[in-house]
């Protein structure tokens, strides 16, 4: 025990340690924010999508030298709006839509960075998640938009869960429906090309579905929903970096390693509350 | 009496298949209306295009200036037994239906969650406001979206086949309570219903649709219409006004009987 205490005080004396526990935190939350919202409106793929789509952000951004998260901001958002576009002009389903624009991002990203070459190596981190190259820039951007989904996500908080439970309703006393779709589909572009940093393109999904899949085991509420999912959430990333440093392991997997035992854990603790 | 609604010339079309055809309709403060026909008449499609849901091929719907749209109350036909991991308390749900009424950040006040309370006290369900929706039962769950169609003080209140997840007892308090807010809180009342028994025994006037208004009145002047004679059937005809007549008297256009 004394030894782990030892290992964490000496994680933290890390720079890149720190700045990793600050923007994984950050966007942990916005993933368990936004995750509630995904999952109970049957849209939670929409991440492993815009994942996908920002893998192909990321080779434009490394072929043109240019920062991948300010790059990865407006293409990842272009790909959102065609996707909810494909739904509603050319009705197509969901699941249909989001499979069609990703599968052509990432083939387009394969084939950038075979022409390309040169750059694979910091693809391949983009992947996987790399917390040892986050840089100050990618620090301070964070923290700007993880404060923008947060506070937006707090302001429409009730108008978002009256789209979320019922629609139809919500168009009825006057909701603006489709401003809010777009509204959701922004801010996961957003926390998306955040968090590909940190957990990668091909586990960042994860951060979205399994923090809210994991509090709907024990909750009753939406707002409780929300609390646990955030909880569970940030402390899985926390711990996530932690037992990741220790044991020198992918911190990006551990991290979704992490969220899977606790998926298991609540949905013991379910089925064992139901007797 | 001003109108509350005036439908006017209405059409609808899916493609070039006409659902509605040239609907003229007035709805007056204080109605109770029942709107019936048979699958695929355009009941559905007529209350949609009430709500704003659908746009009009032709014609158009005006509301009366003190009816705008965020006093319409709406209690839809799907319920939500089919998501039962909704993870949603009764209270949160009767909230959605203040927010029509609240601005910008549509945040709730202390007032807004006293007035939940007394209308779920009102439809005898407060004991219930921390509950899952998903845990409780079909009638529950429907006057908990009865709660949340009515907190908002609705001037028009629009059911869409509310009572199908009912059996007969918690179906007759159902109504019960529509007939108490018509009578009592001068709410007008549009019920889509395939439940022909109770339309014709609770609702005021009767509308009904077969892509076109194949009648829309008073059970009175349906009851004494040798059209609708022609067109139902005397023993149809019979049977809508036996029931709403709470089956004390049947009259039809060929002579009234006392039973």
């Amino acid at each position: 025990m004394e030894n782990a205490v030892g290992l964490i005080l000496e994680a933290l004396k890390y720079d890149f340690i720190l700045k990793a526990l600050l923007v994984g935190s950050l966007i942990a939350l916005c993933c368990s924010f936004l995750g509630i919202f995904l999952v109970l409106k049957k849209l939670s793929l929409i991440g492993d999508g815009l994942a996908h789509v920002s893998f192909a952000s990321v080779a434009i951004a490394l072929l043109l030298s240019a920062s991948p998260l300010l790059v990865s901001i407006p293409i990842v958002t272009l790909a959102s709006f065609v996707i909810l576009k494909l739904n509603e002009k050319a009705g197509l389903h969901g699941d249909s839509a989001i499979g069609l624009v990703s599968s052509f991002a990432f083939a387009c990203g394969v084939l950038i960075s075979s022409m390309a070459g040169g750059f694979n190596v910091d693809l391949m981190s983009y992947l996987f998640g790399s917390i040892l190259v986050i840089s100050n820039m990618d620090v301070t951007i964070s923290i700007a938009l993880s404060g923008v989904v947060i506070f937006t996500i707090f302001f429409f908080y009730n108008t978002l869960f009256a789209i979320t439970y019922d629609e139809e309703f919500a168009n009825v006393i006057g909701l603006n429906t489709k401003s809010m779709n777009y509204l959701i589909a922004i801010l996961t572009s957003i926390t998306i090309s955040l968090g590909i940093r940190v957990v990668g393109t091909l586990l960042i999904s994860s951060l979205i579905l399994f923090p809210t899949v994991t509090a709907l085991q024990v909750s009753k509420g939406f707002q409780s929903t929300l609390v646990i999912s955030s909880l569970v959430s940030v402390f899985c990333v926390v711990a996530g970096v932690f037992v990741s440093f220790i044991h020198n392991l992918p911190a990006g997997a551990t991290i979704v390693f992490l969220n899977a035992i606790f998926f298991v854990l609540f949905f013991i603790i379910k089925k064992y509350s139901k007797g | 009496m001003n109108s509350l609604m005036n439908i006017e010339d209405l059409s609808i079309q899916y493609g070039s298949h006409e659902v509605l055809s040239k609907i003229h309709v007035q709805i007056y403060p204080g109605d109770y209306i029942g709107i019936v026909g048979p699958n695929g008449s355009g009941k559905t499609t007529l209350m949609k295009a009430i709500l704003g849901l659908i746009s009009p091929s032709h014609g158009k719907i005006e509301f009366s200036s003190h009816l705008k749209k965020k006093r319409i109350g709406y209690l839809p036909q799907k319920n939500i037994m089919s998501d039962p991991l909704f993870p949603a308390k009764v209270k949160e749900i009767v909230s959605i239906g203040l927010l029509s009424q609240k601005k910008f950040p549509h945040f709730f006040s202390q007032k807004d969650y006293d007035r939940i309370d007394e209308v779920l006290a009102r439809l005898e369900i407060l004991d219930l406001k921390n509950n899952k929706i998903g845990n409780l039962s079909g009638g529950q769950q429907q006057r908990v979206l009865l709660a949340r169609a009515i907190v908002g003080n609705p001037s028009l209140l629009v059911l869409d086949e509310p009572t199908s997840a009912m059996d007969p007892k918690i179906r007759e308090e159902f109504y019960q309570i529509l007939k108490e807010l018509n009578t009592k809180d001068k709410v007008t009342i549009l019920l889509v219903s395939h439940d022909m028994g109770s339309i014709g025994k609770y609702t005021q006037k009767m509308l009904y649709l077969d892509r076109k208004v194949i009648f829309y009145g008073t059970y009175d002047e349906f009851c004494k219409s040798s059209e609708m004679t022609q067109y139902f059937g005397q023993f149809t005809q019979h049977q809508f006004c036996w029931r709403h007549s709470d089956g004390k008297c049947c009259w039809t256009h060929s002579g009234s009987t006392q039973v």
